[in-house]
């Protein structure tokens, strides 16, 4: 077999060779003579340091051959716009620092399989005209970006037209307050199954940003204080977010024009303010919001043209509104949630609903259960008049919770006039679902 | 001063006597625990006591105040005959019954957050809601004792005045808030509401809950001056600062009666 000697080629060669099943025992010693060429290749090394011979990133670039390895001992390194064109493992020893002393990106990537572990990425350049980004990486697969510190930056990193890629346990982070001159933590834009794991990212403008983004995994993440969304989802289909850690955020979470997103197992926290949510929806299709934690929000969930979503047995506590859904939202189904000590529970612009509440826990539920089966006996409607009333006069917000107010919406539940007559959860259940 | 700590201490065996402010403890302490046990965990307890502590502690206090003016009329003429200074003997009497009344709420109330294990859990919220209704009974017990002195011989009066204004101040008085804010809606209303609610004792405590509670949903609200009332500590220490003027101007009121009464 010709051509089959760099590790590039290996994967069609192996392809090729599975083809021809004849020779089986030519196929076996072809594939050691070519694990053995590959085995030599990863083991090729360049080292750089302060001491030198190679003190440079970029010289090392250029004399590594492809599949080699970089090995960057611990120093300052101010260097800019590195570009990695083949593919390369740069391993950082005792953490060293690239600095871009506020020039251009730090690291670009233009080659598959490229990994990148270990460093310290300080300073890139700002600009209103491009997205300086401590590593790019453009039009590439396979890379894996893991273990680094990225701080003090315009963007952190930022994904263009790839394919697969890991990026792990990064901890990026900028201190700008400004939404209009800071970047994103994770900028993911036109790309495919990403992997977004265990990085924690803060004080950016959207911690993780999608766009056009498909079967995205985003797990374990932790996205605090940055000075827009936690996480912001935008035209990406198919993908799914776990297990990640909200918090803080100017703006808490967003999801927008996307179909088929699994939510689930996350913590949306303290995201405060006159338009912060823990969870914003807008145009979302087919999707599953599960298992999550929603704690002192000002509004845990919020609608707005969604249809066909699923919000099951998630914890809602605390929050000023629990759900405030717009009336173009239907067709999307509340079921086994708890709802306990929320300002409000539901909120809606309209006197029809197109939604569907059912078995949920509301603490503020105050009917009886006769027939002992864990089910109020009475539906529960959770849009009281108060929060009606504050819709039309928000300054009588002070009379939150005073006896007057009591008395009203425990008049209007009795007998709804105002509230919406359709919105209510005919199977309360008396305990909190566990 | 020994004088005072005598006619408290005297005071305080009376009462411990008339067992009523044990039953006082013991309704506290039933209830907490109920409350504790059917209504889940912590901050819907605390919720729900803090609606029992600004809906009843009000008119209990008073009607306890006004009711030991009338009751102990002879004792109070008797004191009177002897050499004893007037603000001596109503900080006495006013000390002594308002204390064991405020030690029945907070106590009643304790004891069950205390092995229920909520203390730990919400330390500060329970305090801030212990500390309100043991606010709340001292202003009260001081509005009884003004209207005590106010109508000392028509009881029928006093008793009637009492309850009038203890339903005008606990319900009442947010109706009539909501009536001006849906009157005057084409206004800027912020700082005219929060004023409003500055002048009632009840609104007084109850925003001090809600800041607790609920700031979630008062930072929804985009009004500016509500943002830097309710966003900053402003608000926290106003609505604190104005319930202790409302303490300082009914026993104030009270002792200016009480040292120039013709009895």
């Amino acid at each position: 077999m010709p051509g089959c000697k760099t590790a590039a080629t290996h994967k069609t060669c192996t392809a090729n060779l599975e083809l021809s099943m004849k020779n089986i025992l030519l196929h076996t010693a072809l594939m050691t003579i070519l694990f053995l060429v590959s085995q030599s290749f990863i083991f090729a090394q360049v080292v750089v340091s302060p001491q030198g011979p190679v003190t440079s990133i970029k010289e090392a670039v250029q004399m590594a051959g492809p599949g080699e390895t970089i090995e960057v001992h611990s120093g300052i390194y101010y260097e800019n716009d590195i570009l990695i064109d083949k593919k390369l493992t740069l391993n950082g020893i005792g953490n060293p620092v690239i600095n871009g002393n506020g020039q251009g990106f730090l690291l670009i990537i233009r080659a598959d399989s490229v990994i990148v572990s270990g460093f310290s990425l300080q300073k890139t350049g700002r600009s209103y005209i491009r997205d300086y980004a401590a590593i790019l990486i453009e039009k590439s697969a396979g890379f894996v970006i893991e273990n680094n510190r990225i701080d003090d930056v315009f963007f952190g990193i930022y994904l263009a037209e790839t394919d697969g890629g890991i990026i792990r346990n990064n901890d990026v982070r900028a201190y700008d307050t400004r939404e209009a001159s800071s970047g994103n933590g994770i900028h993911l834009w036109n790309v495919k199954n990403p992997k977004i794991t265990g990085n924690s990212v803060m004080g950016m403008r959207d911690g993780i940003y999608l766009e056009f983004a498909e079967n995205a995994l985003i797990s374990d993440n932790i996205s605090s204080e940055n000075n827009r969304y936690g996480l912001h989802y935008m035209f990406s289909n198919g993908g799914q977010y776990v297990k990640n850690t909200f918090l803080k955020n100017g703006a808490g979470v967003a999801v927008m024009y996307s179909d088929n997103v699994d939510m689930t197992n996350n913590l949306f926290e303290h995201n405060w303010g006159g338009s912060a949510y823990g969870l914003l929806l807008k145009d979302i299709t087919n999707s599953r919001i599960e298992d999550n934690r929603f704690y002192r929000n000002t509004v845990a969930i919020y609608s707005e043209g969604s249809t066909n979503v699923d919000i099951r047995r998630n914890h809602i506590e605390q929050n000023g509104w629990a759900v405030n859904i717009k009336s173009n939202s239907s067709r999307n189904r509340f079921t086994e949630n708890n709802f306990i000590e929320n300002s409000f529970d539901v909120r809606t612009d309209s006197p029809r609903n197109n939604n569907f509440f059912d078995g949920n826990y509301w603490s503020a539920y105050e009917g009886y259960d006769l027939t002992r089966d864990g089910i109020g006996d009475v539906p529960y409607r959770p849009v009281s008049l108060f929060s009606m009333i504050i819709e039309r006069q928000p300054e009588s917000l002070i009379l939150m919770r005073s006896m007057f107010i009591r008395l009203l919406d425990q008049a209007e539940r009795i007998l709804p006039v105002l509230t919406p007559k359709t919105l209510f959860d005919e199977n309360p259940k008396m305990q909190r679902i566990q | 001063m020994k004088l005072l700590s005598h006619i408290i201490k005297t005071e305080w065996k009376s009462l411990l006597r008339g067992k009523w402010v044990i039953g006082y403890t013991l309704i506290f302490l039933i209830l907490t625990d109920t409350l504790l046990r059917f209504g889940g965990g912590g901050p819907e307890t605390l919720l729900s006591l803090s609606n029992v502590m600004l809906l009843f502690i009000p008119l209990v206090g008073m009607i306890y105040g006004i009711l030991y003016i009338y009751q102990s009329r002879e004792f109070v003429e008797l004191l009177l005959t002897q050499p004893i200074d007037r603000k001596v003997l109503y900080w006495g009497l006013f000390l002594g019954i308002s204390t064991p009344l405020m030690a029945a709420f907070i106590i009643g109330s304790l004891l069950p957050l205390a092995w229920h294990g909520i203390l730990a859990l919400d330390g500060g919220s329970a305090a801030l809601v212990l500390g309100l209704g043991g606010m709340l009974t001292l202003i009260f017990v001081s509005l009884g004792f003004v209207f005590g002195l106010m109508f000392y011989d028509d009881r029928i009066k006093g008793f009637g005045f009492t309850i009038v204004i203890w339903l005008f101040l606990a319900i009442l008085y947010d109706g009539l808030v909501l009536m001006l804010v849906f009157l005057f809606g084409d206004y800027p209303l912020e700082q005219f509401v929060i004023v409003v609610s500055m002048l009632n004792p009840i609104d007084l405590a109850r925003i001090l809950v809600m800041l607790e509670f609920d700031i979630s949903a008062l930072m929804g609200y985009t009004g500016a001056v509500f943002n830097r009332f309710f966003g900053q500590n402003t608000g926290l220490v106003t609505a604190s600062g104005m319930l202790m003027v409302w303490l300082v101007i009914p026993t104030w009121l009270g002792l200016r009666i009480f040292r120039k009464k013709d009895f």
